[in-house]
């Protein structure tokens, strides 16, 4: 691919990655370079979703608008989250509806929005990926990706492809997990009864390895994993996709990575 | 204290509910008929129907003909049903609806009513409003018979006895029909079925008045129309002296073509059968030379506040035609079970609509306890946007100051650091280099102040380091830059 033909594409990397788990930035990042793309990051905070789900349509608007304005120079805005992207591509429009200055904003925001791995297969085109991981994992179809963006099949399809992995599918890979955002714990007794039934569809695969698209999901199935005393691990999809595990599984300590580091194949690319 | 002429809410004490309904481990193993059966027939059914999709369309699309022109529709009907001997009331409140039915029942000097299942009857708390009045109602829906000798509100609303296990039943028509020998055996369901079909069977002759709901209400031909499967609301419609069809405005339906077309989504939806064991079609009161039916047929229509639903932005909520189907596919639902919610509709419809009848500031938990899962919607047949009219529902609890003050604050705190990047991006810096350092260890935590909500439950992992943007900015530098003219055509640019 040519540089005339280069995506400019801006990575919207999600609050919860910035904060809890930037490996799963960089592993984006090294995907949609790989695929072709240039990748910038423009100033962010978060898509709004806190606010929007609570009700607060005002403060909503104003970080919409404020996403809308910081990637106005990207071509395409990527998110390594079905919640985030689906926020961005299915909800601003909705926040801005009959308003003439700002709609066709949002609109064209939106239509040039994308979740991270559909991207990938839908848009550039990537059929394969050169990574390697030993394991047997599950997936689980988060509900914003799967339901809003028609996230399913490509996730399956590059994973497919990764050296050493077997997948295990659930008996119900597409029901919720019970996070939800705020839901969590503003219900915290519901969301654990949901996310407990989800980690015992988890466990019954056999898999030791738990991935998924949406960071906030894999927070809450890996801290009931871990909670419940399993030694199931978690990690975001796109690292497994970019090779890049060297980083302790969610919520794992440093030292257990250390040593599967120096025991598995699956080093860090350059 | 009673709502809409109806059932007292318990809706405002929804948290309490739900933890009661967990720690229920009766309920929790009915809940898993739901959970299991009903998805898995649903789908079952639906696969075999290549049309499947396209009907929901027609489905939603003939709903959402007939609200924009219910005005002409309901005057339609209400000739047709008129030319043919039969009467209307329209009833603009429950205890209208209270009211018109009672006068009806005092007119035949009932003493007995047979009742065919209706959640419109249980939206304004019929039964316990003819009781007072010295009739006696009689359930005949064997879920509805159940939960009437259990003093219970329907805990589904296609399946009103759901949350209760065989044994449960059983004790229930032991400690009730007495007049039976107590050696019997009501082991299996069916001897449970036979046995309330003999007790019921003397009751549907006595009874002097009938009073079923309607799925359906057909203009062209002013005909109401029911769905069972038990027959129980032909006998109750046709034995007795007078019929009372008790529905609600948003019933109607333009034809009898789309009667079918509407047929054909909602048996598969929500119990997962091609079509219902009967379907039902009333049309005025006997003819002479009919071999039996209902002497005089009467419809009361109520409103209880749906025709402002109408001009609003939960107008939507009046396609429903009541499958139960968003329901069956709820998780939160699956956990708690339909009483949780406190008052007659449970599960994402109930949550959209019992704000709309008993109002929000006391249902206001039902639209929150919602993971926005979208399965609802995925799967309802008439396509309702129930997730996005659950978050209209905040959104007027926000304007209104009725969202808990931890909720509005904690959003006030985080939003004034969301809308100052510069700012939002110091100070998560430096939060997460302090948790990091302080979950290095273990890698995450099982508690944290603030979270308790979170690590009651689940642990928390600890930040890797640095923020992603820090780290990136530190590596490569910012790279957002206003775009050069050499843009790739192809791609879509910013307005």
């Amino acid at each position: 691919m040519g540089a005339y033909e280069t995506r400019r594409v801006g990575l919207l990397v999600t609050c919860l990655v910035d904060l809890i788990r930037p490996s799963v930035g960089f592993a984006a990042a090294k995907l949609l370079e790989d695929a072709g793309c240039t990748v910038e990051v423009p100033p962010q905070t978060c898509c709004g979703q806190p606010a929007f789900n609570s009700g607060d349509r005002a403060t909503t608007r104003d970080i919409a608008a404020q996403v809308i304005d910081a990637f106005a120079p990207c071509d395409y805005v990527v998110a390594p989250s079905g919640s985030c992207a689906g926020m961005l591509k299915a909800h601003y429009p909705e926040l801005f509806r009959g308003d003439p200055n700002w709609q066709p904003r949002a609109d064209a925001f939106a239509a040039k929005t994308y979740e991270l791995v559909s991207f990938l297969v839908d848009v550039c085109g990537v059929q394969r990926v050169a990574a390697r991981f030993e394991a047997t994992a599950t997936y689980h179809d988060s509900c914003s990706g799967l339901r809003e963006l028609g996230v399913r099949d490509q996730p399956r399809r590059l994973l497919a492809t990764v050296a050493g992995l077997r997948i295990a599918e659930m008996r119900d890979p597409n029901v919720c997990c019970g996070f939800g955002g705020t839901f969590c714990v503003k219900y915290p007794e519901i969301s654990n009864a949901i996310v407990g039934k989800k980690v015992a569809d988890i466990a019954a695969t056999g898999a030791g390895l738990l991935l998924a698209g949406d960071l906030g999901c894999l927070m809450n199935m890996a801290g009931k994993l871990q909670r419940d005393g399993t030694t199931i691990e978690a990690r975001h999809v796109a690292e497994v996709l970019a090779g890049m595990t060297q980083e302790p599984a969610i919520g794992a300590p440093a030292i257990a990575a250390i040593a599967a580091a120096a025991a598995g194949p699956s080093g860090p690319k350059p | 204290m009673t709502q809409a002429g109806g059932h007292a809410a318990t809706s405002p004490r929804f948290k309490d509910n739900a933890k009661a309904a967990l720690a229920d481990a009766d309920l929790q193993n009915a809940l898993k008929f739901v959970e299991v059966n009903f998805i898995a027939r649903r789908r079952e059914v639906a696969d075999k129907l290549p049309e499947f999709e396209a009907l929901r369309d027609s489905a939603r699309d003939i709903k959402e003909h007939t609200l924009a022109h219910l005005d002409l529709y309901l005057e339609a009907y209400e000739r047709r049903v008129v030319e043919q001997g039969g009467h209307v009331h329209y009833a603009v409140t429950g205890e209208d609806a209270q009211r018109i039915i009672l006068d009806i029942c005092r007119k035949f000097g009932a003493r007995t009513v047979t009742k065919g299942k209706s959640m419109v009857a249980e939206e304004i708390g019929l039964n316990d409003f003819l009781e007072q009045n010295g009739v006696i109602p009689i359930e005949t829906d064997l879920g509805e018979y159940i939960i009437q000798l259990r003093h219970e509100i329907p805990s589904h609303i296609i399946a009103p006895a759901v949350h209760l296990t065989k044994a449960q039943i059983e004790d229930d028509f032991r400690r009730v029909h007495t007049h039976l020998p107590r050696d019997r055996n009501l082991s299996e369901p069916t001897s449970l079925l036979a046995e309330a079909r003999g007790v019921l069977r003397e009751k549907f002759l006595a009874a002097d008045v009938g009073i079923t709901g309607a799925n359906f209400l057909v203009a062209e031909t002013g005909t109401s129309v029911i769905v069972t499967n038990e027959g129980n609301g032909d006998l109750t419609q046709t034995l007795p002296k007078a019929h009372i069809v008790l529905a609600s405005i948003e019933k109607l339906v333009p034809t009898l073509e789309d009667l079918a077309q509407l047929l054909r989504v909602l048996a598969r939806s929500a119990t997962g059968q091609e079509m219902s064991v009967y379907t039902t079609l009333s049309t005025g009161p006997r003819r002479a030379g009919d071999p039996d039916g209902p002497g005089e047929y009467h419809v009361v229509l109520l409103d209880n506040g749906r025709s402002s639903m109408l001009a609003g932005e939960f107008r939507d909520m009046l396609r429903c035609i009541r499958c139960g189907a968003c329901m069956n596919h709820c998780p939160v639902y699956h956990a708690v079970g339909g009483h949780a919610y406190g008052w007659v509709y449970p599960g994402p419809m109930g949550a959209v609509l019992t704000p709309s009848l008993i109002g929000i500031d006391k249902a206001g938990h039902l639209p929150n306890a919602s993971t926005f899962c979208g399965r609802c919607e995925e799967v309802c047949p008439v396509r309702i946007p129930l997730p996005r009219m659950m978050r209209s529902w905040r959104e007027r609890e926000f304007e209104r100051h009725l969202s808990p003050a931890t909720v509005r604050s904690g959003i006030a705190f985080w939003g004034f650091f969301a809308r100052r990047p510069r700012l939002y991006g110091f100070v998560t810096a430096i939060a997460a280099r302090l948790l990091a350092f302080a979950g290095r260890a273990r890698g995450r935590f099982s508690s944290l102040p603030l979270a308790s909500g979170w690590t009651r439950y689940r642990d928390f992992p600890a930040p890797q380091g640095a923020t992603f943007q820090a780290q990136w900015s530190a590596e490569r530098g910012r790279t957002a830059r206003p775009s050069s003219s050499g843009r790739d055509a192809r791609a879509p640019g910013p307005p």
